[in-house]
Parts: C-alpha cells; sequence; structure tokens
C-alpha cells in the first residue's frame, strides 16, 4: 500500500440508526486524505467484511451505540480471520463501556474511541498504525 | 433579519467570523436595549400567557396551579425489569411513564429474529407480543398513569397492544392518557428508524391519530420531536424549524384523509431538546408557540384554542453529556432543565449522568429527578409566569430564533412539503453540516467543553454501570417459543391476512392490529405482514 491512500471502510453494524458519529469521522477522514467507504445502516457483521474484502480496505471502524457492541464487532474480527484478513485494522466507537475495552481488544479490536474523541486522534491512530505496516 | 453590534460575549474574539446562517453561530450583542425591541408587539408576538400567540405559555397559571409533569423515559431488559423501574420511578415521585423500547421492537422485529441478535433489551424494553405489554403493566392501572411510548415506525401496532390491555385491566380506551410518539418523519431525517417508505408510514400515522380521535380523546396521539433532530447535531434554529415543519406535514396528511383541523390538532403534542445555550434554548421554547399558533391560526384555520396550542415534553440533551468527567453532567442536566422551565415546558425528562457510558443506574436516575423536583420546589420559578418575559435580551432572541426557523419552513415549503424535502435529502444534509461544523469548533477548540478540550483530569472516577446481558434474549426466545404453541394459530393466521387485506385497501388499519394484538400475534409478524403490501424503505446516499 506504499504511497497509496489509507482506504477505510466506515460501517454501521446491527439495528443502531444513530450515525451522527460514522459520518462526522467519514467526513474526517477523507478531508484528512483517506478514501473512505460509508456502509449506511443496519449491515450485518457479512455485508462489512465483504465490503472490506472488496474494497480492499486498509482498516474497518464500526460505529454502535445500541449496546450490541460485543456481539457485532466480535462477529466482524472473527469473520475477517476465517477469510484471512487480520492485517485489516479494525476499530469502533460509540457508547462502550471501559471494562469491555480489553475484551474486544482480546478478540482483535485494535482500538476502541470512546465519546468525546476528537478526529484527529482517530486520524493520528490510522496514520501510524497503517504506516507500520508499510 | 439585522444583527447589529456582532460581538459575542467571550473572549474568544479572535476567530474569524463564519456565515452566521443558524441563532447557534450567530454574535451576540454585549447588551440589549428598549430599541432592539421596536419592532415587537405585545399582543401580535407575546400576549399573555394562555392567551394567543402563547408565546408566554399556554396556561395563565402555568407551575402556579400544576407543575410540569416529571417523565423520565426508562426502558430496558425484559418487560418484568422495566415493570419494577416504572414502578420504582412511580414510587420516587415521577408523575408519568415514559417507555423506552429496544432496537429490535423500534424495528418491528421479533427477539428471535438474527438481526436482533445482541440488541435485545439492550437500548429499552423488549416487546414481542401482547403478552409482553400485559407485563410491562403489571399492577399500574392504565386510567390512573400517563403513559408516553417512544415508539415510531410500529407505533400504530405499540397503540393497539396498548388499547388491548387496558381492555384487559377493565380500564376505558376513553379514560387512557398519555403520549404516543408516532414521529415517523423525524426517522426519516434523523433517528433512521424507519421500517416502510414514506407514504405507507404516513398512513399509519394518519389510521392513528383518527383512531385516538374518535376513542382515546384524552390521549396525545403524536409527539412531533425535534429532540432526535437535535441530537443528530442540529441547531436549535434547525430543531424547531424541522419539527413544526413536521407538524405541517402530519396536519396537511390529516385534513386530505377528511379529518377537521379542530377534531385532532387539540391532541398534536411535540417533543424538544434542550441544550446548553440556556438563552437561545428558552428563546426556542417560546418560539415555537407563537409560530404553531399562528401556523394553525392563519394557515389551517382552526379555531379551537386548543389548536392552537404548542403543548410539548422537553428531555435534557443527551449528546451533551461527556464520558469525561461524568459529574459534571449533573450541572450541564440541571442548566438544561432550568431553560425547559423558563421556556415553559409541559413535561420534562433529566437525564442522568452516567449515560455517554451506558444505561443509567437507579442512583443516577434518582439525582436525575431530584434536579427537577430542587428546580419544582425550592428555586422559586414557578411562582411566576414565563419570569424572562420582558427580557430586551430574550425577547429579541425568541423574534430571531423565530424568524430564522419560519425562513427554513418556507425552503421546505418551496421544495414541495417534508417529504419531498427528505427525498431529496435537505434536512438530513444540513444536519450533517452542522454536526461536522460542531465537531470542528470542539476540535479547534472555538468551542469549550469543560473536561473534555479544557479543563482535563486524568483521572477518571469509575462510575458503576447497568449491563444487560444476553439472557434477556434468551428469556424472550423461550417466551416466543411457547406463545406460539399456545395460542390459536388459525385465528392468529385470519387476523394476519384479515389485516394485509386491509392493508390493501384504504381502510383504518388499527381496529384490524388491536384484533392481532388481541390473538396475540406478535409485533415482527405483523410487521412482517404489513411489510408485504407496504414494502421497506431504503435510505439514498447523502
Amino acid at each position: 500500500m506504499k504511497g497509496k491512500k489509507i482506504r477505510v471502510v466506515v460501517a454501521k453494524p446491527g439495528l443502531d440508526g444513530h450515525d451522527r458519529g460514522a459520518k462526522v469521522v467519514a467526513r474526517a477522514l477523507r478531508d484528512a486524505g483517506m478514501e473512505v467507504i460509508y456502509t449506511g445502516l443496519r449491515q450485518t457483521p457479512e455485508q462489512i467484511v465483504q465490503t472490506a474484502l472488496q474494497e480492499d480496505a486498509d482498516a474497518v471502524g464500526l460505529s454502535i451505540l445500541s449496546g450490541a457492541h460485543m456481539t457485532l464487532f466480535t462477529r466482524v474480527a472473527e469473520l475477517l480471520k476465517e477469510h484471512e484478513a487480520e492485517d485489516i485494522l479494525v476499530f469502533g466507537g460509540g457508547i462502550i463501556p471501559d471494562e469491555d475495552i480489553p475484551k474486544l481488544e482480546e478478540i482483535g479490536v485494535a482500538r476502541i474511541f470512546q465519546p468525546s474523541t476528537t478526529t484527529t486522534e482517530i486520524i493520528d491512530f490510522l496514520e501510524a498504525n497503517l504506516q507500520v505496516q508499510e | 433579519m439585522k444583527m447589529t453590534g456582532a460581538d459575542k460575549v467571550s473572549s474568544k474574539t479572535s476567530e474569524p467570523e463564519k456565515s452566521a446562517d443558524t441563532v447557534s453561530e450567530q454574535r451576540y450583542q454585549p447588551f440589549y436595549r428598549p430599541e432592539d425591541l421596536a419592532d415587537l408587539g405585545y399582543q401580535r408576538d407575546l400576549g399573555d400567557p394562555g392567551e394567543f400567540p402563547y408565546t408566554r405559555g399556554v396556561h395563565s397559571t402555568m407551575y402556579r396551579e400544576k407543575l410540569w409533569t416529571m417523565r423520565q423515559f426508562s426502558g430496558f431488559g425484559s418487560p418484568e425489569e422495566t415493570n419494577r423501574r416504572s414502578k420504582f420511578l412511580l414510587e420516587k415521585g415521577q408523575t408519568g411513564l415514559s417507555i423506552a423500547f429496544d432496537l429490535p421492537t423500534l424495528m418491528g422485529l421479533d427477539s428471535d429474529n438474527p438481526f436482533s441478535e445482541g440488541e435485545v433489551g439492550k437500548c429499552g424494553v423488549v416487546i414481542d407480543s401482547l403478552e409482553d405489554m400485559e407485563i410491562l403493566f403489571e399492577g399500574i392501572p392504565l386510567d390512573r398513569v400517563t403513559t408516553s411510548m417512544t415508539i415510531n415506525a410500529p407505533a400504530a401496532v405499540l397503540l393497539a397492544m396498548y388499547v388491548a390491555v387496558a381492555e384487559k385491566q377493565g380500564v376505558d380506551p376513553a379514560h387512557l392518557s398519555g403520549t404516543l410518539q408516532n414521529d415517523i418523519l423525524k426517522e426519516f431525517i434523523a433517528q433512521k428508524e424507519w421500517i416502510y417508505p414514506p407514504e405507507p408510514s404516513m398512513r399509519l400515522v394518519v389510521n392513528s391519530i383518527q383512531f385516538c380521535t374518535q376513542h382515546l380523546p384524552r390521549y396525545n396521539s403524536i409527539s412531533i420531536s425535534g429532540y432526535h433532530i437535535r441530537e443528530a447535531g442540529s441547531t436549535a434554529v434547525q430543531e424547531l424549524a424541522f419539527t413544526l415543519r413536521d407538524g405541517i406535514e402530519y396536519v396537511e396528511w390529516c385534513l386530505r384523509a377528511g379529518m377537521k383541523v379542530d377534531e385532532f390538532a387539540p391532541r398534536l403534542s411535540f417533543f424538544f431538546d434542550s441544550h446548553n445555550n440556556l438563552f437561545e434554548e428558552v428563546a426556542k421554547f417560546r418560539a415555537a408557540r407563537q409560530l404553531w399558533a399562528y401556523i394553525m391560526r392563519d394557515r389551517f384555520g382552526a379555531r379551537e384554542k386548543r389548536s392552537w396550542m404548542c403543548r410539548f415534553h422537553t428531555h435534557t440533551a443527551g449528546c451533551s453529556l461527556t464520558a469525561q468527567q461524568p459529574l459534571n453532567n449533573v450541572i450541564r442536566t440541571a442548566i438544561q432543565a432550568l431553560a425547559a422551565v423558563l421556556g415553559g415546558t409541559n413535561s420534562l425528562h433529566t437525564t442522568s449522568m452516567d449515560e455517554a457510558l451506558a444505561l443509567p443506574t437507579e442512583a443516577a436516575v434518582q439525582m436525575a429527578l431530584r434536579t427537577q423536583q430542587i428546580l419544582a420546589h425550592e428555586s422559586g420559578i414557578p411562582d411566576t409566569v414565563d419570569p424572562l418575559g420582558g427580557s430586551f435580551f430574550v425577547e429579541r432572541l425568541t423574534q430571531e430564533v423565530e424568524g430564522e426557523a419560519r425562513k427554513y419552513m418556507e425552503t421546505i415549503d418551496g421544495m414541495g412539503g417534508m417529504i419531498s424535502a427528505i427525498e431529496k435529502g435537505f434536512p438530513q444534509r444540513e444536519i450533517q453540516e452542522a454536526s461536522y461544523q460542531h465537531q470542528r469548533a470542539v476540535e479547534t477548540g472555538e468551542k469549550l467543553v469543560v473536561g473534555v478540550n479544557e479543563f482535563q483530569t486524568d483521572e477518571s472516577p469509575p462510575v458503576e454501570t447497568l449491563r444487560i446481558g444476553p439472557e434477556t434474549r434468551k428469556g424472550q426466545c423461550q417466551r416466543l417459543d411457547k406463545l406460539r404453541s399456545r395460542r390459536d394459530t388459525r385465528a392468529v393466521k385470519r387476523a394476519l391476512s384479515e389485516l394485509k387485506e386491509a392493508a390493501r385497501s384504504d381502510k383504518n388499519l388499527m381496529p384490524l392490529l388491536i384484533e392481532a394484538a388481541k390473538e396475540y400475534a406478535t409485533l415482527g409478524e405483523i410487521c412482517e405482514t404489513l411489510k408485504e403490501v407496504f414494502g421497506e424503505y431504503r435510505e439514498p446516499s447523502f
């Protein structure tokens, strides 16, 4: 991916319709020069992983505010493993309690961004981590 | 609209001035004088409280006679758990119930639907069938409490279940009071929990309003909501404008269905957010009443006073709560609650300090309720109606908010109404833009958020949070299995096929929804049946 723009799929898994955060992040990443594919609402983990593979994404950002993150983030991480696509960096955000973060990290979510995270932090994180892999 | 002396009362005046297209962005004058109100006509723009155009309040005595209803939004887990929380709140002195439903219920899906995995009972109570509704209100006589139900796409189905429970409790539906949110337009605009495309969705709304007009005369058949629009990132003016324009759309549809404006308009109710900018919020509430009174009287020719009144519920701003230093949220909520009360709200929900982290605990909910009780019983605010009326600043701001909102509504009129504006993505884009600009302002430090981009501390005190485990879904799935084997399958099938038949005609669907609910057809089965006729909505991408 040298010299290429970072490609990020921003996804809303599950039934949650709160898309304010996902859309703000998608736009901020775009403004930072990344290529962003926003999936729209109500995507199954299967659909999200398919999109990530088809789009040759470097990272997948998941946003959930409904409390279903343990189920749905886990499923996305599992499916990426099944497709041998663990190199796709998974990050997430939403209303996610502190105590869930280590569990999510264990299953392969690289980073959880809690409420009031700045978009700059997310951009810096992606740039730092995706450059390491080059 | 003229804007003079554009100096913001702030130490940060070095920022370049942005296009001041909304009041949220505009710079205030350092102070206001009688000349700023030169255009203000007391009778035309304000009126006494209880008099047209109700800017100062819908009642002449307001809280002197009757305090606002303290209505905490609550619901999680199984129907049993929410029943217990409701009883807890009633015991603590809350005067009305407000039920939150989980996502599968909001989307018309049963707990055993694969899409419901991980979501059952998470952000509200789960309702799969009338059986759950019976448990939810067990020991709560429906003629003695007012219940607000936050449900939209399947609102007509939940209303049908509510009526069925009342009948089982021996309560005459005519004695039911409360509010059904039932506002599908703001779902398309902001909250995004839709099922059917706009036209059949609007039909369900009109059917339920018509049914309530005939059979539930004390029940608010819709709560036209700005809350979700604001939470999605809109400005105060956008919240007001889109909400009232949604209101216009509902009135037009009801009129087209042959209803008379004064038959249904008195039961239209509204629902607003209360955010941090105290005076702008007060101005918004006052402007809402003024605008709606003129819309109803002049645009729709309503004659009944109650048709002119914008009665509304207020919910303090969930999106203003910070995960950092959560105790600070107690203060934010108190200021927002103050704005709502100074703005003459009819009922109020105060958010809990831990809601940026998870569902609130009982202790946090109790503190939120106590905030309202202190305002009601210790502050002295209820003694005088519209205590800020006549303030040069607040009156001027009220007129500015009103004028800006009116412009937005005219733009939407020009697009052919709200449904057409939604199809064009207009309100959605406006909100997205405002939300992005807000985020940028926070990140550049132009907007200061205490504990977030200034005055940070390293330690975050652990806040106890409430968790809903997977056992809720398991329990519901077992209950559904039992229900499906116990109920009269033929009667369910008949009720659903009659419903489908009626959906193809222009009949009011409410009586058939009640029949289906009474036969214990599940929410998912009922919504699926209607999907076969109405289809499903897909959001265009913006």
